[in-house]
Parts: C-alpha cells; sequence; structure tokens
C-alpha cells in the first residue's frame, strides 16, 4: 500500500465545537463517528459500541479511552481497539487532523 | 469528584464538565438506543390539567416513544433524541426533576387531610414544601422522599431516604428507608409536634448525609454504617451551632443551586445538545 499518497480531507466543523476531554457526534452522510478533543488532539473513531450499540461520542473521556456510557465498555481512541478482552471487536478510527481552526476528518476506506 | 468539589465550594468553583456521565452534561437519562427520557418536576406528585395539556402536546409533537408514570408520582416522556431536550424542556414550560441525576429526586404524598378521611396530617402541601427547600441539590448518591398524611403509609415514607409520617398532633420523621436493591424500613429520627419542626429535622439530616456519607452510598447504607443513634447526636440532638451550621451550609448551597432545565436556552457549549453534521457539498 502507497502510504505516501495524499489523503482526501473533509472539513468537518471548527475545532472549537469539540470541547476538551469530550466528544461529538459527527454525521457525514450514512456514516456516524464520534470525534474526540484530548486536550488539543483529535481523535476519530466509529460512534457506535460493537457491545450494543451505545453512543461512543458521549462516553466519559479517560486517558486516551472512551468509556461507552451504556454498559462501560472501554475503547483506545488511538487504535479502535477493546480495552478488555472480554470486547472482541475492534473500532475503526479516522485519521484526524486540524488547520487553521478548522477540523478535518479522513473518511477515505482503510 | 465532581460532586465532592460542589459540596466544598457550594457552586463558587468553574467545573470541568467533561468529568461528568452524560446525564450530567445534558440532563436527561440516556436509554438503551442512545435516546434520553424526560422527567419535569412534579412536586408532591400533584400536577394541574394545564400541566398536563403541555406535556400530552409535548408527547406528540415529539413523537414520544412512550409516556410513562413513574413510581414517583410524576411523568416519564421515554425516546427524545438530545438534540430535541432543549425544545421540549422549553415547551413543557416545567422545571427539571432530577430524574437523571444523583441528586433529590422526589417527594411522594398521599392526599392528607385536604381529601382523606383518614388523613391527620397535610401531606401534599408539607411534601410540595419540603420538595420546594431541597430540589435542585445533589447529593451522595439519589435522594428520594415520601410524606404520608397519617400511620396508614399510603406515600410508602417508611421506605424513602427520607420520610415524614403523620400522626395525631405530629410526625414522624424517619431516615435511611430503601424499596430497591434492599428493603429496609426507614429509622426514626425524631417525633415533632409541627410541619416547620419536621422540615427542619428534614434539613439537618439531608445536609448531614451530603457531608458525610461516602459518593454513590445510598442513605439506607450511610445510617445503617453510623447508627441512628450517632446520626441523632449529630443532627436534630446536636449542639445549637453544630444544628445552625448544617442548616447555613446547606442554605448557601441553596441558594446557588438552579433549574439545570435552564441549560437549554443558554447552553454551556454550543453543541452542547446537538450533533455536528458534515454538509452534503463537503462529503463529495
Amino acid at each position: 500500500m502507497n502510504t505516501t499518497r495524499t489523503r482526501r480531507w473533509t472539513p468537518v466543523t471548527e475545532a472549537m465545537n469539540v470541547p476538551p476531554r469530550e466528544g461529538r457526534l459527527v454525521i457525514a452522510g450514512s456514516r456516524q463517528v464520534a470525534v474526540f478533543n484530548l486536550n488539543g488532539r483529535f481523535l476519530t473513531i466509529d460512534n457506535a459500541c460493537p457491545h450494543k450499540g451505545g453512543p461512543l461520542c458521549d462516553g466519559i473521556v479517560s486517558g486516551t479511552t472512551v468509556v461507552c456510557p451504556l454498559h462501560g465498555q472501554r475503547f483506545d481512541l488511538e487504535t479502535g481497539a477493546p480495552v478488555l478482552a472480554s470486547q472482541p471487536d475492534c473500532l475503526r478510527t479516522y485519521p484526524t487532523r486540524v488547520e487553521n481552526g478548522i477540523l478535518y476528518i479522513c473518511f477515505e476506506p482503510e | 469528584m465532581s460532586y465532592l468539589l460542589d459540596m466544598v465550594w457550594c457552586g463558587e468553583h468553574e467545573e470541568d464538565r467533561s468529568a461528568r456521565f452524560i446525564n450530567d452534561r445534558v440532563h436527561a437519562n440516556i436509554q438503551k438506543d442512545g435516546t434520553f427520557s424526560v422527567v419535569p418536576r412534579m412536586r408532591g406528585g400533584v400536577t394541574s390539567p394545564a400541566e398536563l395539556r403541555r406535556i400530552a402536546d409535548v408527547a406528540e409533537k415529539y413523537n414520544v416513544r412512550m409516556v410513562k408514570i413513574t413510581g414517583s408520582q410524576r411523568i416519564d416522556l421515554l425516546g427524545i433524541k438530545k438534540s430535541d431536550l432543549p425544545k421540549v424542556w422549553a415547551d413543557l414550560g416545567m422545571p427539571s426533576g432530577q430524574a437523571y441525576t444523583k441528586g433529590v429526586r422526589m417527594v411522594k404524598t398521599c392526599v392528607g387531610t385536604e381529601f382523606c378521611r383518614f388523613g391527620v396530617q397535610d401531606s401534599t402541601a408539607t411534601g410540595i414544601e419540603l420538595e420546594r427547600r431541597f430540589e435542585n441539590l445533589y447529593t451522595p448518591h439519589k435522594f428520594k422522599m415520601g410524606v404520608s398524611g397519617c400511620p396508614r403509609n399510603c406515600a410508602e415514607a417508611t421506605v424513602k431516604d427520607l420520610g415524614f409520617v403523620g400522626q395525631e398532633g405530629g410526625w414522624q420523621v424517619v431516615v435511611g428507608g430503601a424499596a430497591g436493591k434492599t428493603v429496609r424500613k426507614a429509622d426514626l429520627l425524631i417525633t415533632v409536634a409541627t410541619t416547620e419542626e419536621a422540615l427542619e429535622a428534614a434539613a439537618l439530616f439531608f445536609q448531614y448525609y451530603r457531608e458525610n456519607a461516602n459518593y454513590l452510598e445510598r442513605s439506607y447504607d450511610f445510617v445503617e454504617r453510623l447508627g441512628i443513634e450517632k446520626i441523632r447526636k449529630e443532627t436534630v440532638y446536636a449542639s445549637p451551632e453544630a444544628k445552625q451550621g448544617l442548616l447555613d451550609r446547606l442554605a448557601r448551597s441553596k441558594a446557588m443551586a438552579k433549574d439545570a432545565w435552564q441549560e437549554g436556552a443558554q447552553p454551556v457549549h454550543p453543541t452542547q445538545f446537538i450533533p455536528i453534521e458534515v454538509p452534503e457539498a463537503a462529503l463529495k
């Protein structure tokens, strides 16, 4: 895979719309992702918890993980991996960056 | 941590909202499908035709999936989208019932002397006053109350965190009752002659619990851990100075407390309730 090719970045919103240490739901067509602001570092994962579909955007952020508000499943925001082995499914992560105060997410296939 | 800071600073501090569970960030109870439930405050379980009409209108306008009478003598509107919460609150025109938080839930009442053939105390008016005095305050765990107008105890006050049971010529004030994960009959805190004395005893216990219970410790565990004798000595039978201290600190918290649903009109953050939608054009 050519890792040097140019990514297609989608402008999403002003970065200030995602407050520090909180998540927000981003609706991009039929796709729903959760973007988190880890004190200026922005990370994006699929919004639906693979356990019972809980909205991860509403979870409490702890370090670089988020805790699902429905049943407490925890995921690493950097890798999308579950923190406990009991939850086998991994979430997709989306490259995210901020430029001139605008938040960009790359929704292209991995 | 958020609770402890609020207890110490009585609201005079800048809070880190991100430490709150989602329920306390949007002031509604998250459901299994990610929607929320809305329970307006209905003090003492008493409502009016006008309120019921507004509730019915809201239920139709926002396609509420279920309208449910709760065990707390209130009405629950289930299946509301987060982005609709501020509009629902505005249309209801009623304050938050705090049904989603570790805080003052409600006062369940029976009809009392106003209508009941057996009532010996005015349980509805007393329950409404009790709810007014403690509403919008936060507690280590949820806090439910009940006021019964006679010993038949139709409001089940003896299985509430705090209850009044009407007697001929007075009230029994009981604390530490439960009818949830465990069932526990409340302990008698004190028997008093007047409603104002009952309300003061309630305030003393309420603030003592707020200050001394562990976070997430229900009153029934708290009363059992400390023992009712110690609690009596440090609340209703404490020195006048100690009692005044409890009442003053409660008054200070109450003065700072406000209806959480006011944030519907004045959100703490522009996207507190709304999702971020990427415009179609940007996706092409």
